[in-house]
């Protein structure tokens, strides 16, 4: 992976922006269980950093994505996993497929205002009944006149509470659960849209996550992203993206993280000596910061291939699944270095063990992973060779 | 109205620093740099003047091949051009050596106003913005927490900070140097766009004989102050620790601030 000078401009440029308006406010928006998405988006929107990979016409920059991995790594700099998250629904998970597939009616009206931090998005995939199955959604959005009519719900949406529309994965016909799908825009402030109150959850705090139930929800038919039936393969274009900006999120996350429990661990001192200077303990970092090093890699060559226009679900999925599993490592050998002081609710090494045990679950859980990484290898039983 | 900027580039404030094996200065290998934190304001409150007088930000910097990305971000924030004064020549120089050099760069320029942070955050120095003034024989401010063009653009209203959190006000005539202090404005983020237009903004590269200098005058061999030693002081001498539950412990510093330091 190259890096050019505008690589690093934007790398330094999107880690003051953390430095300054989200760091300092992190253990305020924990406690509140929120963050004001609609000031803060608009400060990235004002930026040009909510719209890198999009198309000019609608205010992005049409970069490769190689610059969005960028950003989603320096993003890694906050002190929460919750406000990246956030960010990153907006920038390149419940976006690319309406950048990709929508009418320029529909850009115009919900992708270029999400550019420019004034609507925030939402992406919704997961219902109480299904999540990692996606091909078992129950929602459904039946034609009417000239409008669908949505009926279900979805669960743990992220942004849930404050956002403005959702890209919303729904059954669209009677068709096999891989041919009869499609991705519609809803404006959550459509009658018959109910927000459950803020989900409370493990981690990720500063988040607001909402369960989101459609009664009777009238869309336009319009707002259609692309060609009906083809929501499950949008879906799955999309999560491409979804699954290499978490890995490539982690990874800065984790460093930190690291680096903070080696300040930690030099100052802090037991049996008449620092923490650090236990072998166990600098060894033990030493090898993770050898595995940050090595996902690392993976997420650049993924980068890579995607940007010259390959499929890589298979890298996003290995990637995705080893972002997991090492930030799940990191912070537990972390938090055991803190020691009391990490098993301490408000401490920065707790949060991140909360929040890192999300990469192993959202956007497609671990054993999803192994799945599409078995169905590569022909191993997956009734897929295989 | 042109506005020439004086950043410079200094070791992350974050970064542990090793002192180098000469003694002279610190290890830079592996050390991240930043634009100096007072430049910053400077250059923001430059860009702000510059906006609101159709005018333009010149950026102007002194040192090492590295300098060329705290110009990049300069222009990626806005600054139309850069000079980079690179040469090896106008290295290693004190306030003296390196006040002259920017003076002479930004006498080329034909600007109106020279911004600068007040102080540098890794020598501290606190000189070579008054050295520039003197050289260019402007008037100068230090320490100034406000600024604003009067009608005109002739003239500037400044606000300085005294001491015992007074401020001083006053109007200086056009063309000055005027050092400002961080914590002025909010400076802005690089936006996506500047950063992509940063790369086709001209950096000028002058020789010290561009600038109608001679090598004597600048960097090491044109400083009158010379580095005998960085160290880092001794450490443990004068602290004392506090004994006691963490009861006795306030009521034992309470006692140390009130009586001994008497800064309560």
């Amino acid at each position: 992976m190259r890096f050019t000078d505008e690589h690093r401009l934007l790398r330094d440029a999107v880690r003051d922006l953390v430095e300054r308006e989200i760091n300092p406010h992190v253990d305020e928006w924990e406690a509140a269980r929120s963050f004001p998405a609609h000031a803060l988006f608009k400060i990235f929107g004002r930026a040009g950093y909510l719209g890198i990979t999009k198309p000019h016409a609608y205010g992005g920059m049409e970069l490769d994505w190689s610059y969005a991995m960028v950003m989603a790594e320096a993003l890694g700099h906050a002190r929460c996993g919750a406000v990246p998250m956030a960010i990153g629904v907006q920038t390149d998970m419940c976006t690319p497929a309406l950048a990709r597939f929508g009418s320029d009616e529909l850009k115009r009206e919900f992708l270029a205002p999400s550019i420019a931090g004034d609507l925030v998005g939402s992406i919704g995939v997961s219902e109480s009944v299904a999540g990692s199955d996606v091909a078992a959604i129950k929602t459904t959005a039946v034609k009417d006149g000239g409008d669908y009519v949505v009926r279900g719900e979805k669960m743990w949406i992220t942004n849930g509470i404050q956002a403005d529309w959702m890209c919303c994965l729904v059954n669209t016909s009677d068709d096999p659960p891989h041919r009869n799908k499609s991705l519609i825009v809803v404006p959550l402030d459509a009658p018959g849209v109910e927000r459950s109150t803020k989900l409370e959850k493990l981690g990720m705090w500063a988040s607001d996550t909402a369960q989101i139930f459609f009664d009777g929800v009238r869309v336009p038919q319009r707002y259609r992203i692309g060609d009906e039936g083809m929501g499950f393969t949008y879906q799955m274009m999309q999560f491409q993206e979804e699954r290499l900006w978490g890995a490539a999120n982690v990874l800065t996350a984790l460093e930190d993280l690291i680096q903070d429990t080696i300040d930690y661990a030099r100052q802090r001192r037991a049996f008449g000596r620092a923490i650090l200077d236990n072998q166990v303990v600098h060894f033990r970092l030493a090898e993770l910061q050898t595995e940050i090093e090595a996902l690392r890699s993976l997420v650049y060559r993924a980068t890579e291939l995607l940007v010259a226009g390959d499929d890589v679900t298979l890298l996003a999925s290995m990637a995705k699944l080893k972002a997991g599993r090492l930030a799940r490592q990191v912070s537990d050998a972390c938090l055991q270095y803190w020691g009391g002081q990490g098993y301490m609710w408000e401490s920065p090494v707790a949060r991140a063990y909360r929040d890192c045990r999300l990469m192993s679950i959202g956007g497609g859980a671990d054993e999803v992973m192994l799945s599409i990484i078995c169905k590569h290898q022909g191993t997956l039983p009734g897929t295989g060779g | 109205m042109r506005i020439a900027v004086c950043i410079k580039q200094v070791p992350d404030t974050e970064a542990r620093l090793r002192v180098r094996k000469d003694g002279l200065w610190v290890e830079e290998e592996d050390l991240p740099f930043v634009i100096n934190e007072s430049d910053n304001y400077a250059l923001e409150e430059a860009l702000t003047i510059a906006e609101k007088t159709a005018g333009e930000v010149v950026v102007v910097s002194l040192g090492p091949e590295r300098v060329k990305d705290a110009l990049r971000k300069a222009l990626a924030l806005g600054a139309s051009r850069a000079v980079h004064l690179a040469e090896e020549a106008f290295q290693g120089g004190d306030a003296l050596a390196t006040g002259r050099a920017l003076a002479a760069a930004i006498a080329g320029q034909e600007v109106d106003l020279v911004l600068t942070g007040s102080q540098s955050d890794d020598v501290g120095y606190g000189a070579t913005g008054s050295v520039i003034a003197g050289h260019l024989g402007w008037p100068h401010a230090w320490l100034v927490m406000g600024l604003e063009i009067e009608e005109g653009g002739t003239s500037a209203r400044v606000t300085r900070e005294m001491e015992s959190g007074m401020n001083e006000i006053f109007r200086l005539q056009l063309p000055a140097v005027i050092e400002v202090q961080a914590g002025i404005n909010h400076p802005r983020y690089a936006s996506l766009k500047g950063i992509m237009a940063a790369k086709r903004k001209p950096i000028e590269r002058p020789s010290p004989a561009d600038l109608g200098l001679e090598a004597s005058q600048i960097g090491a061999a044109g400083s009158r102050l010379e580095v005998l030693e960085v160290a880092f002081p001794d450490s443990g001498e004068g602290a004392e620790m506090l004994e006691g539950d963490a009861a006795t412990m306030a009521r034992t510093l309470v006692e140390k601030l009130q009586r001994e330091a008497r800064v309560l």
